[in-house]
């Protein structure tokens, strides 16, 4: 089975807003998403169990991007796709799910696997879209998956407890961060990412144009809570109870 | 301005967070009605008025009675053509997050999500968001019709507004193939009853941090020595380490006790929305950098292994028991 794995590449440690673009800071460190890593993790894991098929991961992000592309082929992915363009800075979600819909319709996997959220923006909504564009059932926030006989099962909780949904392949899924536990990848892994195959594609490649239908306007201070207080010890913290008269 | 918002229910009740975003919707004026899909709703429809829903629009039919995303972005589609809707508004939930993006795609129309307020600056509309962690807000807008917003749960408390009865208005759309072949096996049933985190005083949570499910033992006996309750984060909740009556956030609980101990959790949005408005928040995390001290009083940062156990010592000492 063809497996699909969307997923980001995001700042590392601390994150801001560029005051010049609004737009987020991606010049420092990046990691992989590291809820995209139980995607991964759970893509590998299908397709361990069903002994046959690829994982393809896919990303839409700028050329550095690349290596959280790598760190999931070092967990096991066998193939990377990368939209890397200029014009699809800042996308947002109706651009973003146009241009990973358009690679997905080009890889045609029978399932295509979302993480919880972006660390970043916090959206936990782009699969849905996709799920549309694609004309594809979609579960999301799958805490427990099965994928038996050419259907998907995924158990998840709403504001109301576990819902149980079904669906048949081709499908497409996002998963919890309570999915797996995500592996390292191995030192063998890390090595033989380099080698594995790496398509770096253009939006003119697929045909698509990364138009975004909402704008950032302005930048503004949060109503804060103010600086918290600080303490490392059990002693501190009873003393910091009793100051505030809750002991 | 022609808004419509989803109105979400479950059992026989529509969702608070959805009368929410309607009297907020009343307040910026304009042409304003729900949209209410699934069996046996009709019932509900009226009761819209009471906060500021003019009319609603209703399909009730078995085809729709299961509360999954895609024949919902099927009978919103409809409807926006039909009434030529310019804004389309949603209640922040696992249902309407998948309702809002699929119809976004589906009208490439632009979605603002977790949005806390939306206001009117003349025929354009502004929603405030907090991003990275609210630790900046940012004023978005939208450049397409129709403008999709997604509002943060808790947004807006319900304002009975005095309106009269809603009129309705049924309709129907034809669903897509491929909206219709998710089927709910099974539907939550549980009971989100149990111990009442509500009105305890002091609420001591446990989250991912802990390691394994038998370190919530550390957590149970630091809230016994305060008297007060246990609560859980969704990771730990999925993951089946701990009871979903005890899980506290978007999709747990909502509590504001006088003292909330955050113990091993990282504070996402979604478990932040259910215990902000606690009186004071004290927060023990190894990693210095988690955003949960961003809403802490008191940022403990330190291993839980070592500070808990000691903790827990000192508070029974202290209170005698
Ligand atoms: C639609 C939706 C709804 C959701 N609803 C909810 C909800 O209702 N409630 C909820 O809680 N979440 C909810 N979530 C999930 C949420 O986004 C987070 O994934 C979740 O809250 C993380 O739980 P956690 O803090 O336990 O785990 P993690 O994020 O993994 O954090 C664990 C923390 O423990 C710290 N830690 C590790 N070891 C130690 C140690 N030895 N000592 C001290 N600290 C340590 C780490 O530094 C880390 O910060 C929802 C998500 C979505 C998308
Ligand atoms: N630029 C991107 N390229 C590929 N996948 C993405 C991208 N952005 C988000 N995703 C996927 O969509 C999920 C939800 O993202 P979001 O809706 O932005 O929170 C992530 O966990 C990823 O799996």
């Amino acid at each position: 089975m063809k497996i699909a794995v969307c997923v980001k590449q995001v700042p590392e440690g601390n994150k801001r807003l560029d005051p010049a673009t609004k737009r987020l800071d991606r010049s420092g460190e990046g990691v992989l998403n590291p809820f995209d890593a139980n995607a991964v993790e759970e893509a590998l894991r299908v397709k361990e169990r069903t002994g046959e098929g690829e994982v393809v991961v896919l990303t839409m992000g700028p050329p550095q991007a690349a290596d959280a592309l790598r760190k999931a082929l070092a967990m096991g992915a066998d193939r990377a796709v990368h939209v890397a363009d200029e014009r699809a800075a800042g996308s947002d979600l109706v651009a973003t799910s146009r241009v990973l819909a358009a690679a997905l319709a080009r890889e045609e996997p029978e399932l295509v696997l979302f993480g919880q959220q972006s660390a970043d923006s916090d959206g936990a909504v782009l699969w849905a879209a996709v799920a549309e564009r694609l004309e594809r059932p979609v579960i999301s926030q799958v805490a427990e998956l099965t994928v038996e006989r050419g259907r998907v099962r995924g158990k998840r909780q709403t504001e109301f407890g576990y819902d149980l949904i079904e669906a048949p392949l081709p499908a497409v899924i996002a998963v919890s961060d309570a999915v797996n536990e995500p592996r390292y990848p191995s030192l063998k892994g890390i090595m033989g990412a380099k080698k594995k195959p790496q398509e770096e594609l253009s939006l003119a490649d697929l045909g698509v144009e990364a138009e975004s239908r909402t704008t950032v306007l302005e930048l503004t201070e949060p109503p804060g809570r103010g600086e918290p207080a600080r303490a490392e010890t059990a002693e501190q913290i009873i003393a910091f109870l009793e100051q505030k008269r809750l002991l | 301005m022609k808004t419509i918002v989803f109105l979400e229910h479950h059992d026989s009740e529509l969702q608070k967070g959805a009368l929410g975003v309607l009297s907020k919707a009343a307040s910026l004026g304009g042409d304003l009605t729900g949209v209410l899909v699934g069996a046996g709703v009709r019932e509900l429809a009226a009761q819209a008025g009471k906060f500021g829903a003019g009319r609603v629009h209703v399909w009730d039919d078995p085809s729709v009675e299961a509360p999954l995303p895609q024949p919902r972005v099927d009978a919103l589609a409809t409807l926006v053509e039909e009434e030529g809707a310019d804004t389309v508004l949603f209640a922040g939930s696992v249902l309407a997050a998948d309702v809002a993006a699929g119809l976004a795609a589906r009208l490439d129309a632009g979605l603002n999500w977790d949005l806390v307020d939306l206001e009117a600056r003349g025929e354009e509309l502004v929603g405030k968001r907090p991003a990275l962690q609210d630790t900046v807000y940012v004023d978005v807008g939208w450049t397409s019709t129709p403008r999709l917003a997604l509002f943060r749960s808790g947004a807006f408390d319900p304002s009975a507004g005095g309106g009269g009865e809603a009129e309705v208005r049924e309709f129907s759309a034809e669903l897509r193939d491929f909206s219709t072949v998710a089927a709910m096996v099974e539907q939550a049933h549980e009971e989100s009853s149990g111990p009442a985190l509500e009105e305890a005083d002091v609420i001591v949570a446990g989250g991912r941090g802990l390691g394994e499910p038998e370190k919530f033992t550390l957590v149970e006996e630091l809230a016994k020595a305060f008297g007060g309750a246990v609560g859980a984060t969704r990771a730990v909740v999925d993951a089946g380490w701990y009871p979903y009556a005890h899980q506290i956030g978007q999709t747990g609980k909502t509590v504001s006790p006088k003292l909330y101990v955050a113990v091993g959790i990282s504070g996402a949005i979604q478990h932040k929305v259910g215990m902000q408005s606690s009186s004071v928040i004290v927060s023990i995390n190894k990693d210095a950098n988690a955003p949960i001290f961003e809403y802490s009083d008191l940022a403990v940062v330190g291993d839980l292994h070592e500070i808990v156990p000691k903790l827990t010592e000192l508070v029974r000492q202290k209170r005698g028991a």
